[in-house]
């Protein structure tokens, strides 16, 4: 079997039941595993344990407000699309205390939250979601201001990817070019076969993870399958989005009509931000206790679609559905290009899947396009 | 560790969203509802290094009632006093406005962009306010007033929904007396109002000055934002001579909470000091 220890960029092949030794690896050298676990009648993320808690055998079906699991024509372990769940729940919580502050004799104390931050290995992670964390990297660590919660957890994160071997009806990877290929970010990068698992070396801490696994050089025939594999993944991404001169399109656009249309439907009940990946705004609640001697900040997960997002004393900036959905898809699409330097869209599905009335972005991009002539 | 995406190496974890301790050295009522607050960091260190430029803003907080976003009004020349003018509007506000001297309150900061005092040296200056939108301004002002000949005609157009609503009052002669032509004029009098009834963009038409060579920098309600910058270009005074100081809900100040997004811009980090030439496709459009 393994002869030397496996180079960093190299696909080595591995037999299905050896993932299992590679979480015992990973759980040894102190990561904590998540990955994806049937809970609910979804494919959800959670901490897991070993291959037994992997959906193997489940897909699912995925429309405009539609999302159910089924058994799986084969019993692989990663049949399944990107279910409600995404990454950012790890590194970037959607409930996470600041600091707190107790009062005494005139002065204050502040206490910054001290917990040692989790260090996660991420099983399963899609090209798309590596795309979301790569994003979400940019916004929260990228610039002048770091956001050290974020930093802490990110900079320990191990990546296992697996790329696609099926796409869903909602998927639009392939035009947004985030995958179904992993490229980057990962490291290890998992595709399955109905025999083996190939595997892509993406570190050295992935290689080290591998250490004592047995594998074997891939072959030439293996990388063939594989990636007929994800070229067929590619080729079934159920939907598509028009990039071209996208930000251009939105801007000229701020006052067409469709925004009223898409606002009849809207229910501006923030499931789509929710399940974004890489949607990131937060607000902060403050607590005390009733003397007012103690008191915590604690951040949380806010959406664009609330109605207090944009209230300011004497009003609300954006008061109406119209102007709520406009500033979450213009945003995503276009200003934050602007703001960051990539799109804010993944084409990963959720927010059409999720979206309790059916929305797709793409669909919304299409109609903008028609009514504004382009 | 999958470092492809970390753009930067690895930094001290300082949290930017930790307030430093300041103490009230005096809170002095400034108009119905407003007074202005002194600060002074509790920390030598801080008070010695904290340095601001007129325009930009600090977060202030309380414990239990959370924090707000107040842009500085005292001099940038003396940094060591950092004075706050605020209005009685919300929860957060109305909890620091219950504060007296010698109590403490949370300061991080400062934030944001700048007036172009720099850039407009040896240009005329309109300065425009509307309300509380002179707290802002008044760092402009007593910058300009220590070097006053490094401007030429220099105008304070203000105004307030009633006379009582004017701030600094007591300071105009000053800044008459230091080369500031100020036009004042209320939305509603009263009867011991001797001044001008009428909205501030109307002020326009009460001054004679070069507008080739002027440059215009507003804060107020966005409504008289956009008139003023109506008056402005109707004077032929370039767009990107306008700089107007724009407000939207603010959580975090750094960029990260998302509220304060107009467009490309974050109010909190390109703004709020903003040129109109860059937000002019945004600015004005119903709900943005």
């Amino acid at each position: 079997m393994s002869a030397s220890l496996p180079r960093v960029s190299a696909s080595v092949a591995m037999p299905k039941g050896s993932l299992q030794q590679v979480f015992d690896n990973l759980r040894a050298a102190g990561y904590t595993l998540v990955g994806p676990t049937v809970r609910d009648s979804a494919i959800v993320l959670d901490e897991i344990d070993g291959l037994d808690d992997l959906p193997q055998g489940w897909t699912d079906e995925q429309q405009p407000a539609h999302y159910r699991l089924k058994k799986a024509p084969d019993n692989q372990y990663f049949s399944y699309g990107v279910g409600p769940h995404s990454w950012k729940q790890f590194l970037h919580p959607s409930r996470l205390r600041l600091f707190s502050v107790e009062k005494n004799n005139g002065s204050w104390t502040i206490r910054p939250s001290q917990e040692p931050p989790p260090r996660y290995a991420f099983i399963g992670v899609r090209a798309c979601d590596v795309a979301a964390i790569g994003i979400q990297d940019r916004v929260l660590i990228g610039s002048e201001f770091r956001d050290p919660h974020y930093a802490a957890r990110r900079e320990q994160v191990f990546v296992l990817a697996v790329n696609c071997s099926h796409s869903g009806a909602t998927c639009f990877c392939a035009s947004m070019k985030t995958g179904p290929k992993v490229t980057g970010g990962f490291d290890l990068a998992l595709t399955e076969l109905p025999d083996i698992f190939l595997v892509e070396i993406g570190s050295e801490a992935g290689a080290e993870v591998l250490g004592d696994v047995p594998w074997e050089a891939a072959t030439a025939f293996d990388l063939g399958r594989a990636s007929r594999v994800i070229q067929r993944a590619e080729r079934q991404d159920g939907r598509h989005m028009l990039t071209d001169d996208l930000p251009d399109v939105l801007y000229e656009n701020l006052e067409s009509p469709q925004w009223d249309e898409v606002a009849t439907r809207c229910l501006s009940c923030a499931n789509c931000t929710l399940v974004c990946p890489t949607c990131f705004c937060t607000t902060v609640e403050d607590v005390s206790n009733l003397r007012a001697t103690s008191a915590e900040r604690i951040r949380v997960a806010d959406s664009c679609f609330n109605r207090d997002f944009s209230h300011v004393h004497g009003g609300n900036s954006r008061p109406t559905i119209r102007s709520r959905y406009r500033q979450w898809l213009t945003h995503k699409l276009a200003s934050w290009i602007d703001q960051f330097g990539t799109s804010g869209c993944v084409g990963c599905g959720r927010c059409i899947t999720w979206c309790p009335v059916g929305i797709e972005i793409t669909e919304e991009v299409n109609a903008i396009r028609a009514k504004g002539g382009k | 560790m999958s470092t492809a995406f970390l753009t930067s190496e690895v930094r001290k974890p300082i949290d930017p969203m930790l307030p430093h301790l300041a103490t009230i050295q005096d809170v002095k009522p400034t108009a119905v509802g407003i007074s202005m607050f002194s600060l002074v960091f509790a920390d030598p260190e801080e008070r010695a290094n904290y340095r601001f430029q007129a325009g930009q803003f600090n977060m202030l907080y309380l414990p239990g009632a959370g924090e707000v976003a107040i842009s500085l009004s005292s001099d940038p020349g003396q940094p060591e006093v950092l004075g706050h003018t605020i209005r009685d509007a919300g929860s957060v506000t109305r909890a620091i406005g219950r504060l007296k001297a010698g109590d403490v309150i949370g300061v991080r900061g400062p934030y944001g962009s700048a007036w172009p005092l720099n850039k407009t040296r040896g240009s005329n200056l309109v300065i425009v306010a509307g309300g509380i939108g002179l707290a802002p301004l008044r760092p402009v002002i007593l910058s300009i007033l220590r070097q006053r000949s490094a401007y030429g005609q220099v105008v304070l157009l203000y105004g307030a929904r009633t006379p009582a609503d004017l701030l600094y009052t007591d300071e105009f002669d000053q800044w008459r007396q230091g080369g500031i032509d100020v036009q004042v004029t209320v939305d509603l009098g009263e009867e011991s109002w001797r001044g001008l009834v009428g909205v501030v963009p109307q002020l326009f038409y009460r001054i004679r000055i070069d507008h080739k060579k002027t440059a215009v920098m507003a804060c107020g309600p966005e409504i008289m934002m956009r008139f003023v910058i109506y008056e402005a270009l109707a004077r032929r005074i370039p767009k990107d001579r306008i700089y107007i100081s724009m407000e939207r809900n603010m959580k975090c100040a750094v960029g990260f909470c998302g509220h304060c997004q107009f467009g490309p811009t974050f109010i909190c980090k390109q703004g709020p000091v903003l040129n109109f030439a860059a937000i002019e496709p945004f600015f004005g459009k119903e709900d943005f």
